[in-house]
């Protein structure tokens, strides 16, 4: 007979509940305490019957605490109470008993060339921050189960995460990405093998530094989505490059893989990677509150990591794919995002990382064309036209030639951003 | 003896020995009787017995020459003067928020004269008087007419209040001491600036909370009025918000409450993503729907949506070059900044929520302080609601029919008071509920409210995080916001999405026994709380 350990899983914060499973030899019974228990009480115990039935649970005590967890929340931290304890899953009888299954997901895989002028991380392991989290206009959502989840939370975190993604309705209009932990470590693995069958749109994987490290997660990929009955290379890959040795080999990660829709930049990591004495700096305006008022100027330019950029951006166009740039950690300074944002945007970047949807807005119009250049480009692109059809050589527009590039790059342009749709 | 004309007068002779005609034109004379002795009998009646006076200001015996002893030397010399009986009424007011002092201090008090069965009449109440929970299981307090919140509304939804309560807003609760329906036998008005001869007002002081309107009507109704002040300040206290021809005794105190609780002084604006989402959308509604006009005029609460929306509705009005003719209902810092800045002509002040907008209502003229008859009186000619082209509200609950629910959760526990919400609602040119669609895990949007306290004919749009859902009543509404590309909703698909992320609720059990009503500001009852069944 098999031995089941006490174990536990999920936090008693808001939307979020405390599952907590007691082995013992007497017949299986459930405990609900819940902030809600006048109104979903006996919808709480249904759901965690019905897991107990799916796991074959038949003795020992599970003991609910909870505080407004959906159901799907209530879920994942159940399963990963059973799980931990013991416990095996079987995820066809799961998918079965599921109200919100994988197979049932209506999802198309994610288009390559699409802006990702925004994309905003959400911690893997907080319900409350994730719930909404479609509804700020992200282009890209990412939920993280690398540095926001502490180790010994990986497990209940990526199951959250599965969940998530599989929820249609909470989910439907950003790009929905995980970020895995590093592919080297056993953790990552466990994350894809995870999180596949509920078809995230795209993987980034943080940390990195060669061409062999997407290639790996490129193949793991390949391996789950034949295994999920999924069409291969749907699932995209959003390389995160944070160190030295990431930037060095910048030009190959960008061609390791056609999964590959862009190349992020992650500067927290990369300045404490080259020993810059820039962290320092940010430590220090963090502790001082006064920065704003213009004491400490900003020094939005960060020099220390110009280099590096240039090489995201030079391997990424090289390769066909977009650059995109790194978070501004605060969050209560408009002018540092905005000047941020004009900045990457001069180097060639397309996009920015945020880590709270108050910066969304600025950021999407910051890498949105202004009406100045939508004009432009559009008329770029009617004089070019104009001159096909009147079988000139060359285009012009007032006195100004207008190269083939110079086209192309208005085209993009307008077609990039769906612009006249 | 003949004198005029009237020979076939009968005459009597008054103190002074003048001859007086018994009756003239059919009016009745009493002969004068000495300069005090006031020999009509209208005040002494009046003082003998509460019930005449219904719907009349409180009347009392002419004053004695020169200045009247109203300050009392103590707790203990204040009540022996008050003669305070087993089923009194007594009244107070929530200037002081969670940290007044005075409705505690009182009830302890009373409870320790041995005295039961008290009415309470507060404006509102705060968690601070949680406390009174004991004085409820032990008789002291047996029903509360006005407000209840947090553990004291949760206790009278148990069934632990004996007799049935009575909710009203704030237009509502002066309506009925006006009308005689609430009648106040002592009124206990927290005062932080007063001086002796009961003239206070709330501007300055250790314990300055800004207006002090709402116990006006308490003031000049109520049979005995009591001011009581941790300020007292030299005869004329100027303004008096008070008047102290109205006032009966006075009392000096240490302290009237913890003025850090008074004002919270925070104004920062709300970092949640949901509440900053529902904001924008409210300020996109009213410029979209024409409401933002030149000269319009708004009220929008404290609370963490209501502080963003007013925050990015002045946005837009500094893009549109709109300036406001006046804001009403609490003030805030964000409020006298757009007054000081100029997006605003003036403030009119019921309750003061910071430091900022305490001074501002001392100090600049176009901060003036309102009361609630002004601001919300239901039988006034017009109330300072009735010029409002929006008020920005929240809800407990909204149902299909626009109904709104500000007082039960939807576990059927009454924890709200209903505040000024059914008087902006009711008066307002356009009313705009916000909330989340969902709290943790429970809809607010609902088949039918758990308990109505504002009728769905005064509700005009709901702003939520998943769309703004307009009352079909308002098709010119619905046309703009369209028209501009908000995302509009019908609110039966709102309450279809919902569920379909929270999962349906169970409907909360309730016995027979009706333990409060709501009052709607007219005085009939739009809905009652019943008793809940213990699980």
């Amino acid at each position: 007979m098999t031995e089941y350990t006490p174990s536990t899983a999920g936090t008693l914060s808001k939307s979020d509940c405390l599952v907590v499973y007691r082995p013992s030899k007497e017949p299986v019974s459930v405990t609900v305490r819940s902030s809600v228990g006048r109104l979903f009480g006996r919808s709480i115990e249904d759901t965690a019957k019905s897991m107990l039935g799916v796991f074959g649970v038949k003795t020992g005590l599970l003991e609910i605490e909870d505080d407004g967890a959906l159901n799907l929340v209530l879920s994942a931290r159940i399963e990963t109470t059973l799980r931990l304890a013991g416990f095996e899953l079987n995820i066809s009888l799961l998918e079965r008993d599921r109200t919100f299954s994988a197979a049932k997901i209506q999802r198309e895989p994610s288009a390559k060339q699409l802006p990702r002028r925004a994309r905003l991380y959400i911690p893997g392991n907080q319900p409350n921050l994730m719930i909404n989290a479609d509804l700020f206009g992200a282009d890209t959502l990412i939920f993280d189960l690398e540095d926001s989840v502490p180790p010994e939370r990986k497990l209940e975190a990526r199951i959250l995460v599965r969940y998530m993604l599989s929820d249609t309705h909470l989910f439907r209009e950003s790009e929905l990405a995980v970020r895995i932990n590093p592919i080297d470590s056993s953790c990552g693995r466990e994350d894809l093998e995870e999180i596949v069958n509920s078809r995230p749109q795209a993987i980034v994987l943080p940390k990195c530094e060669s061409a062999r490290d997407i290639q790996v997660l490129d193949a793991e990929l390949a391996r789950l989505e034949a295994r999920e009955g999924l069409p291969l290379g749907s699932i995209l890959i959003l390389p995160l490059i944070e160190t030295a040795a990431g930037v060095l080999a910048a030009k190959e990660i960008a061609a390791a893989s056609p999964r590959n829709a862009a190349l992020c930049f992650g500067y927290e990591d990369f300045i404490s990677d080259i020993h810059s004495s820039a962290g320092e700096r940010s430590l220090r305006s963090a502790s001082t509150p006064a920065n704003h008022d213009g004491e400490m100027p900003h020094s939005s330019s960060q020099p220390e990591a110009l280099l590096a950029k240039q090489m995201i951006v030079l391997a990424a166009r090289a390769a066909g794919i977009d650059p995109l740039d790194s978070v501004i950690s605060d969050t209560e300074d408009k002018e540092a995002l905005r000047s941020s944002c004009e900045e990457a945007r001069m180097l060639g970047m397309s996009g920015k990382a945020v880590i709270h949807p108050v910066q969304i807005p600025a950021v999407k119009s910051a890498f949105h064309p202004s009406e100045e250049e939508i004009m432009q480009a559009k008329a770029i692109v009617e004089a070019y036209e104009r001159s096909v059809v009147e079988g000139k050589g060359t285009a012009a527009l007032g006195d100004t030639m207008i190269d083939v590039p110079v086209v192309e790059r208005a085209r993009r342009l307008l077609n990039d951003y769906r612009i006249g749709d | 003896m003949t004198i005029g004309s009237g020979t076939d007068m009968e005459w009597k002779t008054n103190a002074l020995g003048r001859a007086i005609p018994l009756e003239i034109e059919g009016r009745k004379l009493v002969p004068f009787a000495g300069a005090f002795a006031d020999p009509t009998g209208a005040a002494i009646a009046a003082s003998k017995d509460i019930s005449t006076q219904s719907g009349k200001k409180k009347l009392r015996p002419v004053p004695w020459r020169g200045k009247p002893d109203k300050l009392t030397k103590s707790w203990d010399d204040l009540f022996d003067r008050l003669d305070i009986h087993d089923g009194a009424t007594i009244s107070f007011h929530h200037h002081l928020r969670d940290g007044d002092a005075i409705v505690l201090e009182v009830v302890k008090r009373l409870a320790e004269r041995g005295i039961r069965n008290l009415t309470l009449a507060p404006s509102a109440l705060f968690s601070v008087h949680d406390a009174l929970v004991p004085y409820i299981r032990a008789g002291v307090i047996t029903k509360i007419e006005g407000s209840m919140n947090g553990a004291v509304g949760a206790a009278c939804s148990r069934g632990e209040m004996p007799k049935t309560c009575v909710l009203r807003s704030h237009g509502g609760r002066q309506r009925a001491i006006q009308d005689g329906d609430l009648k106040i036998d002592v009124a206990f008005i927290a005062a932080p600036c007063a001086d002796a001869f009961g003239n206070a007002n709330g501007l300055y002081g250790k314990s300055a909370c800004g207006p002090l309107g709402y116990p006006k009507p308490d003031s000049e109704y109520a049979n005995k009025v009591t001011v009581i002040t941790d300020n007292l300040v030299s005869y004329p206290c100027l303004p008096w918000a008070i008047c102290g021809s109205n006032v009966d005794y006075v009392l000096q105190v240490e302290s009237i409450g913890d003025s850090s609780k008074i004002v919270s002084g925070t104004t920062r604006l709300t970092r949640s993503p949901t509440q900053l989402l529902i904001a924008d959308l409210t300020a996109r509604f009213i410029e979209a729907a024409g409401l933002m006009h030149e000269g319009f005029s708004f009220q929008a609460g404290a609370g963490g949506i209501s502080l963003a929306a007013t925050v990015f509705l002045a946005e837009r009005m500094r893009r549109a070059g709109v300036k406001a003719s006046f804001a009403h209902g609490g003030a805030t810092k964000v409020l006298v900044d757009l007054l000081k800045e100029g997006l605003l002509s003036s403030i009119v002040d019921l309750q003061s929520f910071d430091l900022d907008a305490v001074r501002s209502c001392a100090e600049n003229p176009s901060h003036v302080a309102s009361d609630p008859f002004i601001s919300y009186g239901p039988r006034s000619a017009g109330c300072v609601a009735n010029m409002l082209d929006v008020a920005i509200l929240g809800a407990t609950e909204i149902d299909l029919g626009f109904n709104v629910n500000v007082v039960t959760h939807s576990d059927g526990l009454l924890l709200h008071g209903i505040g000024g919400h059914s008087d902006a609602a009711a008066s307002a040119g356009c009313t705009i509920i916000t909330a989340p669609s969902f709290r943790k895990r429970i809809p607010i949007v609902r088949e039918e409210v758990t308990t109505v306290t504002c009728p769905g004919e005064v509700v005009d749009v709901l702003v939520t995080e998943r769309g703004i859902a307009i009352n079909p009543r308002r098709e010119d509404l619905l046309e703009r916001a369209k028209k501009a590309g908000l995302p509009c909703i019908k609110i039966s698909e709102l309450l279809h999405d919902v569920r379909e992320i929270t999962g349906a609720p169970e409907l909360p059990r309730f016995k027979d026994r009706v333990v409060a009503m709501i009052e709607w500001r007219d005085g009939s009852i739009i809905d009652v709380v019943r008793e809940i069944e213990s699980i």
